[in-house]
């Protein structure tokens, strides 16, 4: 054990934090040797976030203690973590879009070199040696917002590489790329541990970094749950670890008989985002659309909420055609909208709990000009009741609530405001899983009292458990319309990452 | 950082911390100065100088609630007086019987307030559909209208007003001065508007998140256009009073208000970030400055050094609702 620890790169012992009395990590040990790959696993909440941010430094940890490159780090910021070889690859890359592949790739060892000038000869030559180790070939002088998503994602790998980095960390590496984009990062994670970098893999979807890995652990709750060789994992193990439990899953109930044409999305089309979009959604269904990160999923949700304009194409509800781009009129004709990301679309976070509700419904509780306020705080408790949110008090800010219950006061909004079309986007993103399979439950029975409800999401196994039908986007196209019950999610996903 | 022990939330509001701070500087300019501070003299013409400033508070007020701010309420205030005086100057004689007059002073105020609503729905419709952000709007659209003020009088005061003009700022109702009536008349109507309307609650929630309120199909747009329509009627209150009070109008009146009227919205608890505020605060960060005005006044303090008086004070209430301040205080505090 010992001399696993001397020869470790990050060697974390018993590391506690905790936030204003919530503990985020509770005791965790967790090591990365030199050319190792680790999977650290869990779902949002668990904690994982939390120990990336210690170890790169943007967090200090409460109790424990902190071994980077056989040093111990008693204070530990971002500076010192990334001058000891710790660098992170965000979700979103992090990059400066309008700078070249060369500046984006160079700027941060130009920084640490202290250079005051700027040479562009050497820039291009810091980012073509990066370039040449992963064995890739970009443009240096493309501005890095006209590459796609994968070779973005390269890039960044190149920026830490030129910053002499030990151990890589990334955040969510697959989720945008194609089958085809995931072997060759694959190959280029082979050949860095060969190097002796070390690589950790942050994600809750890892069947794809999961060949490449030696090692895997597991939190839930704060807490490391499972540790263990990369061999004696799958998929369905380690969402059991990431879980705590088996939760099963009742398939959607057939559409009713006698189901009738809801909605007509006909040649929805918008230059850059989404092209010739076809589909119609019958009461009483719920239709699931999936694709990549950047297929044109959300934008496609939000033309029909008005949020997009679109360059052509109709709208319909009832055979009557909906002005497109305009919100109150998508309103107004019952359309619903549950914004992908909570916390800057969906809420008001320090607003109270039963106003943001009350918000949907301001219009129906206007007497000769003055809000009934009774009747409208009544109708908002009254659904957050139905909606089995759990609070001490409805007055308090929607912020102080769990994911899972900010999500169904969103819910609960719509849903008084008594929607035909719901359109939930990433509905079960970031709630633990209890609250997601009540979640599925809720949007299976929205359907069966005849709402149509369109699911977006990218989670498998959330599609195959709601919808009665999946679409599938890539590059703004749909190219598959498949049968919710007939499908299996190795041919789902198949399909969507080809 | 410790856990905070639970207070009376009553207690920990911002806007009790603004009753002590009125009750405290009330209580320091008493002490310094009894004899002139408490007289009933200086108490009442107290109640007459601060309506005017904190009507132009209210109006920074509702604009403040959306995240925005309205710089041009002076500019609104004076462009409305300028042509309220204009309009008794040219129409109604000073020796006119008092029937008649007052008849020419309804329409001058009814035109007053109606170039106040056009002002705001020029100011609104900057913020609203250019997508202008409203610092540089107003600041740009106050100029203009302080230019056509300029350009109506040749820069000079407008006087010579029928005596009835008197009764906005100088009269008073059951011994109370018709301006602090005006001021409690609007303070009430601003505070319901804000608490018990559909409009209200959608500034509110607007400016708690302008994203989250596109999200939540509000329309935007004409509530925004609403707010600065409020804000420039207000303000053209506010150049009533101003103008009856000063017996004339004038382009450049009251130019120290404006801050002055920032001022007070951020000391009462208005977040200029937009979301929070409430009239009740105002109210009391009002009164905190006219006492603090008054005493500065009798310890003889110039004017130049209560500008840069009232300059400090805004930063430093800024500064203290940071977050990096209340950091710091959690963390001085003991922590068991």
């Amino acid at each position: 054990m010992s001399s696993e620890r001397d020869t470790a790169f990050v060697d974390l012992r018993a590391i506690t934090k905790r936030y204003a009395g919530v503990t985020a990590l509770d005791s965790v040990d967790f090591s990365v040797q030199p050319g190792e790959a680790v999977c650290l696993a869990g779902e949002n909440g668990s904690g994982k976030s939390t120990l990336i941010k210690i170890i790169s430094g943007v967090e200090p940890a409460t109790e424990g203690t902190i071994r980077i490159a056989g040093q111990e780090r008693r204070t530990l910021n971002p500076r010192i973590s990334a001058a000891a070889g710790v660098m992170v690859i965000f979700q979103d890359f992090s990059l400066f879009p309008n700078l070249s592949v060369a500046e984006n790739i160079a700027f941060a060892t130009q920084l640490s070199t202290h250079e005051r000038f700027y040479k562009s000869r050497a820039t291009k030559e810091i980012a073509r040696k990066a370039l040449e180790r992963i064995g890739v070939e970009i443009d240096l002088d493309t501005r890095v917002e006209a590459l796609p998503v994968a070779q973005k994602q390269l890039v960044a790998i190149c920026r830490a590489l030129a910053s002499q980095a030990q151990l890589i960390i990334m955040d969510e590496p697959t989720t945008a790329l194609t089958e085809k984009e995931v072997r060759r990062l694959q190959g280029i994670i082979r050949m860095l541990k060969e190097e002796g970098v070390a690589v950790i893999f942050v994600s809750h979807k890892l069947a794809e970094v999961l060949e490449v890995s030696e090692k895997v652990v597991v939190l839930r709750n704060g807490k490391k749950v499972a540790e263990g060789p990369a061999t004696e994992f799958d998929t369905k193990s380690l969402t059991y670890h990431m879980t705590g439990r088996d939760v099963p899953e009742v398939p959607p109930s057939d559409i009713m008989p006698g189901a009738e044409t809801l909605l007509q999305v006909r040649g929805l089309s918008k230059a850059g985002a989404f092209e010739d979009i076809d589909f119609d959604l019958k009461t009483g269904e719920v239709l699931g659309i999936t694709g990549l990160l950047g297929s044109g999923r959300t934008s496609v949700a939000k033309a029909l909420f008005g949020l997009v304009s679109p360059d052509a194409g109709s709208i319909s509800i009832d055979g009557k055609t909906i002005p497109t781009g305009d919100p109150q009129a998508a309103s107004e004709a019952r359309i619903g909208y549950v914004p992908e990301d909570r916390l800057t679309e969906g809420l008001f976070l320090n607003q109270s709990i039963v106003r943001n509700v009350a918000v949907g419904r301001l219009d129906a509780h206007v007497n000769g000009g003055w809000l009934n306020m009774s009747a409208l705080v009544d109708e908002a408790a009254d659904w957050l009741k139905r909606l089995k949110v759990k609070a001490s008090d409805i007055e308090a800010p929607v912020q102080s609530l769990s994911g899972g219950n900010q999500q169904r006061v969103a819910l609960a909004r719509w849903l008084s405001r008594a929607p035909r079309v719901l359109i939930l986007n990433g509905p079960s993103v970031g709630v633990d899983v209890g609250s997601k399979a009540d979640i599925h439950d809720i949007v299976r029975d929205l359907a069966s009292t005849g709402i149509g409800v369109i699911v977006i999401s990218d989670d498998l196994p959330e599609l195959l458990a709601t919808c009665h039908r999946i679409l599938v986007m890539r590059d703004g196209r749909i190219i598959d319309a498949l049968d919710g019950k007939s499908v299996t999610e190795e041919d789902l996903a198949h399909r969507l990452a080809s | 950082m410790a856990a905070h022990a639970p207070t009376k939330s009553t207690f920990a509001s911002p806007e009790f911390r603004l009753l002590v701070i009125a009750v405290f500087v009330f209580a320091l300019m008493a002490v310094l100065s009894p004899d002139r501070f408490l007289s009933s003299q200086n108490l009442i013409s107290m109640a007459f100088q601060f309506p005017e400033f904190a009507i132009l508070a209210l109006a920074m007020t509702i604009a403040m609630m959306t995240g925005g701010i309205d710089l041009s309420v002076v500019g609104i205030a004076n462009l409305s007086a300028v042509a309220a005086a204009m309009i008794l100057t040219t129409y109604a004689d000073p020796a006119m019987p008092a029937s008649q007059s007052v008849l020419w002073l309804a329409i001058a105020i009814a035109v007053a307030i109606a170039i106040g609503a056009m002002a705001g729905i020029i100011n609104g419709s900057l913020v609203a559909f250019f997508g202008l952000p409203p610092i540089l709007a107003t600041l740009g659209s106050g100029l203009v209208f302080t230019g056509f003020a300029i350009a109506m009088t040749g820069g000079s005061a407008v006087m010579g007003f029928p005596d009835t003009v008197a009764v906005i700022g100088n009269a008073r109702l059951l011994g109370i001065p018709v301006p602090l009536v005006l001021f409690a008349l609007l303070a009430v109507l601003l505070h319901l508007i804000l608490t018990r309307t559909a409009f209200g609650l959608r500034v509110t929630m607007y400016g708690a998140n302008p994203l989250a309120a596109l999200y939540a199909a509000i329309d935007i747009n004409r509530m925004l256009l609403k707010v600065y329509v409020i804000a420039g009627m207000f303000a053209s209150v506010a150049g009533l009073i101003i103008m009856s009070r000063a017996n004339s109008a004038k382009a450049d009146y009251g130019s120290s208000y404006l801050l002055l009227a920032v001022l007070i919205a951020v000391l009462g608890g208005v977040n200029p970030y937009g979301g929070y505020g409430r009239v009740i605060g105002v109210v009391l960060a009002v009164l905190s400055m006219q006492f603090l005005s008054s005493g500065l006044n009798m310890l003889q303090v110039s004017n130049f050094a209560r500008e840069l008086i009232w300059g400090a004070l805004l930063i430093l209430v800024m500064v203290i609702n940071t977050n990096a301040v209340s950091a710091l205080r959690a963390s001085l505090k003991p922590s068991k």
